[in-house]
């Protein structure tokens, strides 16, 4: 079974979501379940799946045999592993707070999140650039039918730039394909790292351009500037869950520059090396200026989480664009934004349901129901999203400007993400007093009256769920961060995985 | 040969870029077709133009790349699958919003 192991967090969501497939005539709260049993089997290979790397090896899944470069590789290194532990840790407190009612607004919702959670673990473990584009689509169409989920004018609308923009991607990352497989002769991500080390100057106009342009791609997926307008309409406007999911697709793409900047361009590329480096610091910092311009001037809570996705995505290439140290900051920093990430959105929908009658809007209202939970929570997702002591956002900053400390570009980079975090922090108090302190009386009769429970057992579970990994992490720091600096350790070696996927053929 | 599928390519990627910059919904969906079009030409040249050769090695003194053909091939079933998905995604639209602009509204 070991030796099976790093296809396992693929095959796992696969087959879930053909045998959910298969039994659609089960009542829901049956299919809720299997989903939810699936899930957890997910996080227990993605424990197993780190425990195995953990040590530093590199488990190389040949398939079907076939020896590398001819045969599709899956690789699985700490950096892989630690992905998709976050993604299925993510996917399961999401899928539980969709047991809430989200899941039933339209058809085939677990078919679709399984389908989601097979293109994302896919995407972390391949070792092969055309695989990482198929995957890239399976997890897409997945996501056009979780986001469109339930319909309505908003989403049909924000859905189509997605779509449009996503596929146009798509046609983009062939063209990147092409370009690498024209000049370097190789697919398999290891090998276009050797092979680049010995490539001939002809080729290195074609190479470089196809190398550019993938970084466009992975710039889109991770919504880096100025690729990044379709975020924000497409994630506030979808339904909770699903956009407590999507806070780990942008995540997708920071692992996928991650990966190329330090393998298939790392060190050991020759001319290749570093093509990523002098775009990805300047366009990082800028992003987390234009997110946290559209934090301060958002009008409601789920516009709000989806500009501070936005500025978790400029924070977190900041971090990897700087150095082994940076990229070990970033890797601690990534799961704290994500559940914070995902915390907000929970939060933003189960305040909107509660308010009586201006939703998550940003505009004075009668007193909710369950103010003082709700606010409470408010402010503890809101102290985690700011990046405020005492939880692990203020570890993962401080040790973002630590690593930037030893930067020649200390001098902007450190400004700016001191001024962003001051901006996160008025954002998210604006949001908090205009949404629980400013009260007024709008007469009996006017908007929505709905009484809801204080909170559902479903929306509590995964909130509190999302709060207690933050807080395992504020707890877990030391060995964390030590994972973390052996992963960026692990990364700055492309040699060792050029040997562990071709071995000593070459 | 060079010059017709570069010219072909560079036709279908400029119309593609197009359409894509229109308003409507319609002209967006055939810009992305032409673009994937385009892509696919251009993905079969990235294993070098040859023709009337076997995808084989040791048949004859040159052989036709098989693994761009591989790729065509996956290329052009997820392009139709996303195509028939943004058509239906357009067609909701223009019932749901009714207008056919990209931005839902005229």
């Amino acid at each position: 079974m070991s030796a099976h192991l790093p296809i396992l967090p693929i095959l796992a969501p696969f087959l879930a979501g053909l045998l959910l497939l298969a039994l659609s005539g089960l009542t829901p709260a049956v299919r809720r379940a299997l989903s939810v049993g699936a899930m957890g089997l997910q996080v227990a290979i993605a424990l197993a799946l780190l425990a195995a790397t953990s040590g530093g090896e590199i488990l190389v899944y040949r398939l079907g045999d076939w020896p590398a470069p001819w045969g599709i590789v899956l690789m699985a290194d700490r950096l892989s592993a630690w992905f998709v532990l976050l993604a299925t840790l993510l996917a399961f407190l999401a899928l539980v707070h969709a047991g809430d009612g989200a899941d039933l607004r339209g058809r085939h919702f677990h078919e679709l999140y399984q389908m989601q959670l097979f293109g994302i673990a896919g995407a972390f473990l391949t070792g092969d650039l055309f695989n990482l584009f198929v995957f890239f689509e399976v997890l897409l169409i997945s996501s056009y039918g979780l986001l469109l989920h339930g319909a309505g004018a908003q989403r049909l609308r924000a859905g189509l730039h997605y779509v449009v923009l996503n596929l146009i991607g798509s046609a983009v990352f062939l063209f990147a394909a092409g370009l690498i497989y024209a000049s370097l002769g190789t697919l398999n991500m290891a090998d276009i790292a050797l092979r680049a080390g010995q490539m001939t100057p002809e080729n290195l106009g074609l190479a470089r351009a196809g190398g550019l342009l993938l970084f466009a791609v992975f710039a889109l997926k991770a919504a880096l500037l100025p690729l990044f307008l379709w975020l924000p309409a497409a994630y506030a406007n979808t339904s909770a869950p699903v956009a407590a999911l999507f806070a780990i697709m942008t995540k997708v793409g920071a692992y996928a520059l991650l990966r190329a900047d330090t393998l298939m361009f790392g060190p050991a590329s020759g001319p290749l090396a570093g093509l990523f480096e002098p775009w990805l610091l300047p366009l990082a910092l800028a992003t987390l200026v234009i997110a946290m311009l559209g934090a301060l001037a958002a009008e409601n809570l789920r516009r709000l989480a989806a500009w501070l996705v936005v500025a978790s995505i400029g924070m977190l290439l900041t971090a990897f664009a700087l150095d082994a140290n940076g990229i070990a900051a970033g890797l601690y920093y990534l799961p704290h934004s994500t559940f914070a990430a995902a915390l907000l959105f929970l939060l933003a929908e189960g305040i909107a349901r509660r308010r009586p009658a201006r939703a998550d809007l940003f505009s004075p209202d009668r007193d909710m129901h369950g103010f003082r939970l709700w606010g409470g929570m408010f402010f503890l997702a809101a102290v985690a999203s700011a990046g405020l002591p005492p939880l692990s956002g203020f570890l993962g900053k401080f040790m973002i400007l630590r690593a930037a400390g030893e930067h020649a570009a200390q001098a902007i980079v450190w400004p700016v993400i001191l001024v962003a975090a001051l901006a996160g922090v008025i954002a998210l108090a604006r949001a908090g007093s205009s949404l629980f302190f400013r009260t007024k009386n709008l007469g009996a009769g006017t908007g929505r009256q709905q009484v809801r429970p204080a909170g559902s057992p479903h929306e509590l579970t995964a909130i509190a769920g999302l709060f207690l990994l933050i807080l395992a992490l504020t707890v877990a720091a030391g060995p964390v961060v030590e994972f973390t600096r052996a992963t960026a350790a692990q990364l700055a070696d492309p040699i060792a995985y050029i040997h562990a996927v071709l071995g000593g053929a070459r | 040969m060079e010059a017709l599928i570069a010219i072909a390519i560079g036709a279908l990627t400029g119309c593609g870029v197009y359409l894509l910059l229109r308003a409507r919904s319609f002209a967006v969906v055939l810009g992305l077709t032409l673009l994937s079009y385009a892509v696919n030409l251009f993905l079969f040249a990235s294993g070098r133009l040859v023709v009337g050769k076997p995808p084989i090695i040791g048949t004859a003194d040159t052989f036709a790349d098989p693994l761009p053909q591989a790729l065509v091939l996956t290329a052009i079933v997820i392009g139709f699958a996303m195509t028939a998905f943004v058509i239906m995604l357009a067609l909701r639209m223009r019932a749901d919003l009714g207008n056919d602009h990209v931005d839902g509204r005229d």
